[in-house]
Order: C-alpha cells, then sequence, then structure tokens
C-alpha cells in the first residue's frame, strides 16, 4: 500500500475535499470577504474533531492491512453508498443536538416519508407520479419536524418528550397509509439515482450527500444564522437576551431536521426499490450515535458537520470492515457500541486534561 | 478553647493558595475574613470543614488536635459551613433537607412526626416560622438559607462558617440573620464569616482577619476600621479613589418611561427618564422590582402596561432584539447564565448580538470577528485575547466582555444589573469607570445595585424602589445611605 493511495483515500473519507470546495464556494458568494475565508483551513471544518478524524484514519489503516479487499476503489464506493441515509439525517441531527435538542422521531419521519411518497406516487395508489410524490414526502417530514420544535418551543415540553411523541405518531401513520404493507417497484430512472455511478464513482444520492454536506457545513461555519446556532447551544438565554430570535430558529432547525429524515427515506427508497412502514427502525440512534461520535455534546453549542462526517464515516467504515472480515452482525452492534463509548469518553479525558 | 489555626499551607501543584495562615476563633465571637477572590479565604475554610486537606500547619479545635478528613469528620467534630451556593434539596421538604442522611426512624420507617417535630424547634429556636413540610423549592433564598443553619444546629454545630451569606439577601433578611447570629454567639458558638460587603462586616464581626494572596495581612482587634484601610489591606496598595468623577449630563433625554407595570405586578406604574450621560441609579431591597423592571425595558420580559421611548420615539418592547435595535441594551444581572456563553471565546461571545455588524451580507468571516471582537478588547481593556475561552477569566474580565458586547453598536440606553456583583474590589474599580466612560460618551446609563455605595458613588440621581413601587428619586446632592434605606424600607 503506497502512501499517496493512501492519502487519497483518506481525504475523500475525511472530506477534505470538501474544505476545497467549500471555500471556493464562499469565495463565489461572498465576493470581497472571501479572502478571510480562504483563511480558515482544514481547521475551521475540523475543529475541535481530531480526535475521531485520527480514530477514522486508525481504523482505515488496520482494515488496509487485515483485508484484501477495504482499500480498494470500489469498496470505498461501496461504504459512500452504504452511509449516504445516514450521513444525511446526521446533517439534520448535528444542528438539533448544536442547539442542545436531540430528536428521536428521525427513523419513523425517515418511514413516513418514504410511505408518503410511495403512496402518492405508485400506480396501485394514487399514481400522481413521483415528482409530486417526493414533494408530498418532503412537506409532510418537514411539518413533522415542524411540530416537533413547536412542542418544544410553544408546549415547552422537553425535546426528548417532543421527539419521542413524534417518533410514536410518525411510525404509527407510516403503517396507516397501507395498513403496514409495503410498497414496491419504482421508475428506473428513479432508482438508477442510487445505482448510476456519473464520473465513473458518483451516485446522484452521495452526490446529495456531498453536497448537502458542504452546503451545511458553510451555513454552520461561515453564516451569522448558523453561528447563532452555536450560541443557542451555548446558552439559550444568553442568545435571547442578546436578541437572537431563539424560539423560531429552534422550530426552523427541528423543521429542517424533519425535512432531511424524509429526503433520507426517499434517498432509502430509491435504493431498495421500494418503502416499508418499518424502515428506518432505529437509526435515530445511529444517527445520534454519529453526530456524538463526531465530537458533538448532547448539552449543545459544540458540533460541526466536519466532525459528523468523520462519525458517519467511523460507523460506515467499521460496519463495512467488519463485514469484510466476516464478523456477525450481532458482533457488529457490540463493536460500535464500545466504539460510541470510547469516542465520548477520549473526547471527555482530553477536554479535561486541556 | 476556640478554633486555632496555626501555620496552613496549601498549594495546588507549584501554586500555593496558602501559605502559614494562622488566626484564633474564641467561643462567642464572630471573626470575619476578608480579602479578594482567590486570596485564600475559601481554602482555609474548607480546611477547616474538612473538604480540603492542608500540606501543613496545624488546627486545635476545643482543646483537641483537630484535622479533619472529610466533610463528614468536621461536621461529627461540631463544624459546619454554610456555602454561599445553598446544598439543599428543592423537591424534599424542610424537614427531610434538614435531617437528610439521619432521618429519624421507628419500626424501619421514617418517623415523620418526631422528624418534623423536631425540625419545627429548630426553626423556632432560629425565630422562623416555616411549616417543616414545606417544599424547600417554594421558600425564598433567605429561608432556604435559614434552612441550612437549622440543618447545622441539629448537627450540634459549635463553630459556623458562612461564605458569602448575604450575597442573596435584602436587608430586612440580612438583619435578621444578624440577629440569629448575635443569638447563637451569646450561647457561645463560635462563627468565621467571610463576605465582600464591608459595612456588614462592621456590624456583625467582633475581629477582622484581612488575607491576600494566600497569605494573612492584617489582623484588627475590633471590626470599625475604615473602609479604605481594609480595601487598602485587601488589594496591597492604595485606592486613591473607588468611583470615578462624572461629568454632567447633557440635555437631550434619551430614555423615558411612563406608568411601566409588569404582569406578575413585580412593578407597577413607573415612570422616570434619562439624559444623554447621565448615570440613574436604581436602589431598592431584594424584591423590590429593580431587575424585573429593567430587564421589561430591555425586552426580555413581557410589560402589561405603559410606555417606553428611545430619543422621543416609542418603542415596542415585543423582545430583546426589537429593544437592541432601538438602541436599549442590557448586561444581565447573573452573568455566568444570562451574560456569557462560558464554553466559547471571547470573539464568539462579542459576535453574539452582533451579527448585523460582524455579518452586513450575513457572512461571518474568522477575520471579521476577530476584527470585531479586538476593537472591542481594546475599547474595555479586556485582558484576554479573541480566540481565548471565556471561562479562563476573571469575573472582572467576563463582565468587561459582556459590557464590550454592545459597546460598538453603539446603543442609546446602556442598562447594567449589578454590574460589579461576584467581582474583586480591585476590579470593580475599573467597571466604574468603564460605566463612567459610557456615560461620558453620550449614552443614558442605567445602573441597578445592592450595594448601597455603588449606587451612590455612581448616580447622578437615584430612583428607590419598594415593593414594585417608585418610592422616590433622589438627587446625587440629596441622595445618602440613610435617605436611600428609609425609601427603600418604605
Amino acid at each position: 500500500m503506497n502512501k499517496g493511495e493512501l492519502a487519497t483515500h483518506r481525504r475523500i473519507a475525511g472530506g477534505g475535499d470538501k474544505v476545497t470546495v467549500s471555500n471556493d464556494a464562499s469565495r463565489l458568494k461572498a465576493g470581497a470577504g472571501a479572502q478571510a475565508a480562504t483563511g480558515a483551513k482544514l481547521s475551521a471544518v475540523f475543529a475541535g474533531t481530531m480526535g475521531p478524524l485520527i480514530g477514522l484514519v486508525l481504523l482505515c489503516v488496520a482494515l488496509t492491512l487485515t483485508t484484501d479487499t477495504f482499500l480498494t476503489f470500489r469498496n470505498i464506493l461501496n461504504v459512500l453508498d452504504q452511509v449516504t441515509v445516514l450521513g444525511i439525517m446526521a446533517i439534520g441531527m448535528t444542528l438539533v443536538i448544536l442547539i442542545g435538542g436531540i430528536d428521536l422521531s428521525v427513523g419513523s419521519v425517515l418511514a413516513l416519508a418514504a410511505m408518503v411518497m410511495g403512496f402518492v406516487a405508485h400506480p396501485d395508489y394514487l399514481n400522481l407520479g413521483l415528482p409530486v410524490g417526493i414533494a408530498s414526502a418532503l412537506a409532510v417530514a418537514g411539518l413533522c419536524g415542524l411540530v416537533s420544535g413547536l412542542l418544544v418551543t410553544v408546549t415547552k415540553l422537553p425535546p426528548f418528550i417532543a421527539t419521542l411523541a413524534m417518533m410514536s405518531v410518525a411510525r404509527g401513520l407510516a403503517n396507516m397509509i397501507t395498513d403496514g404493507s409495503q410498497i414496491i417497484g419504482f421508475p428506473d430512472w428513479f432508482t438508477n439515482l442510487s445505482i448510476i455511478r456519473h464520473f465513473g464513482f458518483l451516485s446522484v444520492t452521495v452526490g446529495l450527500m456531498i453536497v448537502l454536506a458542504i452546503v451545511f457545513a458553510i451555513f454552520l461555519n461561515y453564516r451569522a444564522t448558523g453561528r447563532s446556532l452555536y450560541a443557542i447551544g451555548g446558552s439559550a438565554e444568553v442568545a435571547r437576551l442578546s436578541g437572537i430570535p431563539v424560539k423560531p430558529l429552534t422550530n426552523w432547525v427541528y423543521a429542517t431536521c424533519g425535512l432531511l429524515a424524509g429526503l433520507a427515506g426517499i434517498v432509502l427508497a430509491a435504493r431498495l426499490d421500494s418503502v416499508q412502514p418499518s424502515s428506518g427502525l432505529g437509526y435515530e440512534l445511529d444517527t445520534i450515535a454519529a453526530v456524538v461520535i463526531g465530537g458533538a455534546s448532547l448539552s449543545g453549542g459544540v458540533g460541526s458537520i466536519g466532525g459528523t462526517t468523520v462519525g458517519v464515516l467511523i460507523i460506515g467504515v467499521l460496519r463495512n470492515g467488519l463485514n469484510l472480515l466476516g464478523v456477525s452482525p450481532f458482533i457488529q452492534q457490540v463493536v460500535i457500541g464500545v466504539v460510541i463509548a470510547l469516542a465520548v469518553a477520549t473526547d471527555t479525558w482530553r477536554r479535561r486534561a486541556q | 478553647m476556640g478554633l486555632f489555626v496555626d501555620g496552613l499551607c496549601k498549594s495546588y501543584g507549584p501554586v500555593q493558595v496558602l501559605a502559614d495562615a494562622s488566626f484564633d476563633v474564641r467561643p462567642g465571637e464572630v471573626v470575619a475574613l476578608l480579602g479578594e477572590n482567590g486570596a485564600g479565604k475559601s481554602t482555609v475554610s474548607n480546611i477547616i470543614a474538612g473538604s480540603v486537606k492542608a500540606d501543613a500547619g496545624t488546627i486545635t479545635w476545643r482543646g483537641k488536635s483537630y484535622s479533619p478528613a472529610s466533610p463528614a469528620a468536621a461536621i461529627d467534630a461540631g463544624v459546619g459551613m454554610i456555602h454561599q451556593e445553598l446544598k439543599l434539596l428543592p423537591d424534599l421538604s424542610v424537614a427531610e433537607n434538614v435531617y437528610v442522611g439521619r432521618l429519624p426512624m421507628r419500626g424501619g420507617r421514617i418517623d415523620r412526626a418526631a422528624m418534623n417535630a423536631q425540625a419545627s424547634a429548630q426553626l423556632k429556636r432560629l425565630g422562623l416560622d416555616v411549616s417543616p413540610e414545606r417544599k424547600v423549592r417554594t421558600l425564598r433564598v433567605a429561608a432556604q438559607q435559614q434552612v441550612e443553619i437549622a440543618k447545622a444546629l441539629t448537627l450540634n454545630a459549635e463553630l459556623l462558617i458562612f461564605d458569602e451569606p448575604t450575597a442573596a439577601l435584602g436587608g430586612e433578611e440580612t438583619e435578621l440573620l444578624f440577629r440569629q447570629i448575635r443569638k447563637l454567639k451569646a450561647e457561645g458558638m463560635c462563627f468565621i464569616y467571610i463576605s465582600h460587603r464591608l459595612d456588614e462586616i462592621a456590624q456583625i464581626a467582633d475581629r477582622v482577619v484581612v488575607m491576600r494572596d494566600g497569605r494573612i495581612v492584617a489582623r484588627h482587634e475590633r471590626a470599625d476600621i475604615p473602609v479604605r484601610t481594609v480595601v487598602e489591606q485587601m488589594v496591597g496598595r492604595s485606592v486613591e479613589r473607588m468611583f470615578p468623577t462624572l461629568s454632567a449630563p447633557g440635555d437631550q433625554t434619551l430614555l423615558e418611561v411612563e406608568n411601566l407595570s409588569s404582569p406578575e405586578r413585580s412593578f407597577n406604574n413607573v415612570s422616570f427618564s434619562v439624559r444623554a450621560g447621565e448615570i440613574l441609579g436604581i436602589a431598592g431591597l431584594i424584591g423590590a422590582g429593580r431587575t424585573e423592571l429593567v430587564r421589561a425595558i430591555a425586552g426580555a420580559d413581557p410589560i402589561s402596561s405603559g410606555s417606553v421611548r428611545v430619543a422621543g420615539r416609542p418603542v415596542h418592547l415585543s423582545g430583546p432584539a426589537a429593544a437592541i435595535k432601538a438602541g436599549v441594551v442590557l448586561v444581565p444581572e447573573d452573568r455566568k447564565a444570562q451574560g456569557v456563553v462560558l464554553d466559547q471565546t471571547i470573539g464568539e461571545n462579542l459576535a453574539i448580538g452582533n451579527f448585523d455588524l460582524v455579518a452586513p451580507n450575513g457572512w461571518v468571516f474568522p477575520k471579521a470577528v476577530q476584527r470585531f471582537a479586538q476593537a472591542g478588547i481594546g475599547r474595555l481593556g479586556v485582558k484576554g485575547r479573541p480566540g481565548q475561552a471565556v471561562s479562563k477569566l476573571s469575573g472582572g474580565n467576563q463582565q468587561k466582555v459582556v459590557i464590550a458586547k454592545w459597546v460598538s453598536r453603539p446603543p442609546k440606553v446602556f442598562i447594567l444589573d449589578e454590574p460589579t456583583r461576584g467581582i474583586d474590589v480591585g476590579a470593580r474599580a475599573a467597571i466604574y469607570d468603564v460605566v463612567a466612560d459610557l456615560a461620558r460618551s453620550g449614552m443614558a446609563v442605567v445602573v441597578v445595585s445592592s450595594d448601597l455605595e455603588e449606587v451612590l458613588g455612581l448616580s447622578h440621581r437615584v430612583l428607590v424602589l419598594s415593593r414594585g413601587r417608585q418610592r422616590g428619586i433622589l438627587d446625587r446632592s440629596e441622595a445618602s445611605n440613610v435617605a436611600v434605606m428609609e425609601l427603600a424600607t418604605s
């Protein structure tokens, strides 16, 4: 294994290419202020995520040494395909956790959105076509998130309870649509979104995930609204007294998280060529795990898309690697649990040492 | 008998926080420990109360050598400490709190009748008429403190250490506490009393020990020492003036408050105005509605009736954002919970609330934040860099960060609620200078403080509130301790 090859893959895995793009994008949009952005290097996007990043690199090195197949172009693409759903949901969860909240409903909202899409689009049901189906799915998912947000800001429910309720409601609704049965078969152009690799490597769904990650990384790092989310998570009262519209932003964050969960549901439908009301079970925990492994603090104010990307890749690479090594799925669960504990514990030790 | 402390030393790594501390407390005596934050008062008291172990030195208590290994051992030896942040369980009853960890049992069950009766007896001894079955959460801070004292008494404490006991108390409540201390003193109890409020020391202490940088720098055999002397000993240099000279206010009226009332009636029909360059002090006891009033003016809490005009224009107080836009800013009472995000950097803290200035198009660039922060840091003389975490700063510098957040806008009306709470005596003067500068630069300034000396020294005029009602506005020339207290207690 030569070093150059490893470095290339590391850059893909760690999202190093995104940094360049993000700087380009901000330069395009911001004009005069762009010089400041150029100064913000890797450190800005991956601030505070060195630990997880090192973990990811070590993991990749270990798997490269222990398997023949891990470090192949094909397998890396597989990993990226496999993490798209998780990756898209984790972006929304990052926002929620950043403001000190939590969203337990993303798995159920994913299923509900997928079912709505199937119901609206599929010839056996409403047959209104996929574009209408996708739009309805996103609308429903965003609405679910907005309702969670309103439960938190208006009804003053703790986020845990509000989204626990939404988790149950959305799952129930998802089952009600077809009385629990799945909907199979979508047009080829739709399933091709996750199959055809443009330019030889990039499927539309993976591209979507990467674009979303870049957009939200720029948003969190360089937009006033994004920075305001850090303030809300750091101290909601300080943010409020500083004139930041805490409640509207909180509603917006939950709505965005719901919307992204819905989008993940659509991606999952494209990957599986079917939708079922039981899909996404337990995804909320994987998503929270990815965000937390990426260095976010559940008490809010700390976290980044860069970190979350690393967290998502750690889970993806771990699953992929353990499969390659022929480790049983049961043991995989154990390993992932250990990794979560280890990641957060190291992070805590490191902070205390500082 | 009593307590003899001899040559106590304590270091954390290379930092010596306590060097050769020696003093004694005789039975029936209150000894005041004075000093700035970090002077070593807390270390000494924590050693005596068993939560910190000394590196060297001896303590003799009631004629016996005494070196408690834990707070429990100290309590067994009759030494109790009332911490500044009360350590009570808010959802348990008063009696349960008094007897927590040693609830009286009968037949395997808690003997509630006996527990309540005994707790009640102790509370009566303190002159407190509170049901022992009431939840501690529902009590006022002062009453909660009494519960802590009652708890110490049931533990047969003979030495009580008070750490800033009056920080959250109003005048009447402080009086009650002092009466209790005097009563217990007469029964032969010893007290170590830590406070920042020098006027209280003269009232309650028998002797005074002044500490600085971990050393005892002065011992006074009586408590009525001139404030200036004590302050100079505490800060280790001569304090030329505590308060800056005020410049004459301008003519333009910047803030007009008319018949303002709160929905909860915490203040009623308050009307006043402040001119450009003028500092209006707001005095009153705890619960007088001072904080509620200024929070409402800054849009932080809703109002039920009345109006606020800034530079002649009516302000619709829909929230802090509206007030800030109209030019009204607030430095809130609780710095750590409301003023700064402790875990974030100075730069981030300054940018919060100023994104319209730092990022006019909504794009926030690190260099712009850096530049903005550097300007604020320079203007206020904050000892820190933009990239430094606010949690690492001293209280005084944290407060400067909160003030710096707003100066660049610039606001028309600057409201400061308890601007020097928890800040060292030496660092307070710097805050006073900043406040005077704000006024000098043409802002209307409103200062709320529980420290009467501070209100009097810093204000052109003093508005006095009592139980939510405006009792009068005194001019600087007529505002004295007595005049203000008369109104505040009316």
